[in-house]
């Protein structure tokens, strides 16, 4: 065996075993917060965090937290969805390979990972400001400000799924239908659309699992509240902005319910994820 | 003649649907550009929003506010250079961890481990990619600081620090320039721009490692069949022929994975102690932008409100032009393939 031929030996050895580690280490991590975050959680969950308000501090629980962030996402994925699928289409349809139609498609992607925290002063700036002045201060923070920074993070990602959605449509589909004399926006509604539909719902379900761990944009939006708001114009509380106040509040109790609402959200997210791949893998299988 | 009528008819019929159509097709098509323009919209919106509300504290400051390190709300004076410090730092440090972790799992995902592994493991890791920041800031602040102060820190702050417990300069702290600073601390808590920086590279390991496994599949077969015919080992085909191949996409995803980090909020502001001031030492606390904006920026007024906006921008500047490098990069992947 030569001196070179054992030398690239042992380098690929080296390498391989380095590979692989680094995936252990990565896996590791990853294993250890999931562990912790299950651990903790179900350790801390308990009939009142469904049941109480914030309002009682440690002998609360978090619903008013839970039901503003079912209200906030719901308002943030119902701007984003309309919005955000029209613009794949035009993006998919009418712009595909236009300068324009290009270049927002880039800058959509940009958007997927700009800053949230910026989104958040951004609607600060155009709705809570503008409303404080309005009703002099007697509107200032409201679920619906926080809604809509929301639905700024939601619409890239239901831009882009859609519009790569439409592009897997066969163009087949479409030459049949303009042959038979249907105009494009009823050829674009009704069959494209509709044969693109589970993969723009996948979009929207990702975009969802995005949105409800976003803490930071709803911080100078929604606020939180300590009390049970259903009105989207009042100051909102939200799960992600109840744990970020009580994982910094000193009290052992408080830190257990921060762990109990990382818990919830977690499971909603991983089950979110895992139920938009299997319409994915469920649309696959079914096109073959 | 009926029949010449019914066919006017007809012909008018037909006129005024294919009337009705254009019209409907017109205002399809801005309803749709429409749609597409608030993402434009939204992104100059977001730029302009924070350089208009930052405008008093860029008027009051001017350069001065980008190199002063002063950040004193008590009298009204304020620098951006310990946050832009603290966020710089904490993300290269993410990039130092991240990137070659990644590196490993992209290649042994895609050309070492079994087939029957592959899918699950790399599905395992894109669903912990989606699992929200403030999980991993909370891990960050109950599990991982507190074992870094009791573990890893003492070992660091006395085998190369130059503030050890014992007054005893170890030999390193002595002899290598600069370790001795960055790895001096007498502050007792884990919170610290070196945990901020581990916590990132946790947290956007998931996102390089998929680009990258992304990227590395689209490498044609023949061309790696043909090196390994050749008699190389997997190793050298993977940093021979997949990474050069792949080099601008790869530049990409950890473009990608710098601009995740440069703009994170929650997993670092949980980590970084908030501390508004400048250390060379990374064990001690610091402050990031996006840090300083979510800690302050509720009970801010005037100026500080004011100064806090001039950060935004700044960070959503740079993290536009990072990204911007990003897709470029990934695009040039993207073209060479010809799609």
């Amino acid at each position: 065996m030569s001196a070179l031929y054992l030398r690239r030996r042992v380098t690929n050895a080296v390498a391989m075993t380095l590979s692989m580690l680094a995936t252990l280490i990565g896996l590791a991590f990853l294993a250890w917060i999931l562990w912790e975050t299950l651990r903790q959680g179900i350790g801390a969950l308990d009939l009142k965090l469904f049941t109480k308000v914030t309002a009682y501090g440690e002998d609360g629980g978090l619903l008013n937290s839970m039901v503003g962030s079912l209200i906030i996402n719901f308002i943030g994925i119902a701007i984003a969805t309309p919005i955000g699928v029209l613009a794949g289409t035009w993006l998919a349809e009418y712009a595909d390979r236009t300068r324009l139609g290009e270049s927002i498609r880039f800058l959509n992607d940009i958007l997927l990972s700009a800053p949230s925290i910026v989104m958040g002063l951004f609607v600060y700036t155009i709705i809570v400001l503008p409303s404080t002045a309005l009703t002099h201060g007697n509107t200032t923070f409201s679920g619906f400000a926080g809604g809509v920074a929301l639905a700024l993070i939601a619409l890239p990602v239901i831009v882009r799924t859609t519009d790569e959605m439409l592009r897997l449509v066969p163009s087949t589909l479409r030459e049949a239908a303009l042959s038979l004399g249907v105009p494009q926006w009823k050829l674009t509604l009704q069959i494209l659309i509709r044969a693109a539909r589970s993969g723009i719902i996948t979009g929207v379900l990702l975009a969802l699992a995005r949105i409800s761990g976003e803490t930071a944009p709803l911080l100078f939006t929604a606020f939180g509240n300590n009390y049970m708001a259903l009105n989207p114009i009042d100051k909102m509380s939200s799960l992600p902005q109840i744990i970020y106040q009580y994982a910094n509040d000193p009290g052992e109790a408080m830190h257990a319910l921060a762990w109990a609402g990382a818990f919830v959200i977690t499971m909603f997210v991983l089950l979110l994820s895992l139920a938009s791949r299997l319409i994915l893998f469920r649309t696959k299988v079914s096109h073959d | 003649m009926p029949a010449t009528e019914a066919s006017i008819m007809s012909t008018d019929i037909l006129e005024q649907r294919s009337r009705r159509d254009a019209r409907n097709e017109r205002l399809f098509r801005w309803l749709l550009k429409g749609c597409a323009l608030i993402v434009l919209a939204s992104l100059l919106g977001a730029a302009g929003a924070t350089l208009w509300g930052g405008r008093d504290a860029f008027g009051t400051f001017g350069w001065h506010f980008l190199v002063s390190s002063e950040w004193d709300p008590g009298n009204d004076v304020y620098g951006a250079m310990v946050p832009v410090y603290g966020t710089v730092a904490t993300s290269f440090i993410a990039l130092l961890i991240a990137v070659p972790i990644s590196f490993g799992i992209a290649v042994y995902l895609s050309e070492v481990a079994p087939t029957w592994l592959r899918t699950p493991v790399s599905s395992a890791i894109e669903l912990l990619a989606g699992i929200p920041s403030i999980i991993y800031g909370m891990w960050g602040l109950f599990v991982f600081a507190p074992f870094f102060a009791d573990h890893v820190k003492p070992w660091l702050t006395s085998n190369l620090g130059n503030k050890p417990d014992d007054g005893k300069l170890s030999w390193v702290a002595e002899h290598v320039p600069f370790v001795g600073k960055l790895f001096g601390s007498d502050y007792p808590f884990g919170a610290s721009i070196l945990v901020a920086g581990i916590v990132l590279a946790i947290m956007i390991i998931p996102f390089i490692s998929s680009v990258m496994r992304e990227v590395f599949q689209t490498v044609p077969t023949r061309l790696k069949e043909s090196a390994y015919a050749l008699g190389s080992s997997t190793w050298e085909v993977s940093w021979d022929i997949v990474l050069p191949y792949t080099r601008s996409a790869v530049i990409g995803g950890i473009f990608l994975g710098l601009g995740r980090a440069l703009g994170e909020t929650m997993a670092v502001t949980f980590v970084l102690g908030n501390a508004m001031h400048l250390s060379a030492s990374l064990l001690d606390p610091g402050a990031s932008i996006a840090s300083t904006i979510a800690n302050q920026f509720s009970e801010a007024a005037g100026l500080q409100k004011s100064a806090l906006m001039a950060l935004a921008f700044l960070l959503f500047v740079v993290t536009f032009i990072v990204l911007l490098i990003a897709r470029l990069m990934l695009r040039r992947l993207a073209s060479k393939e010809g799609r």
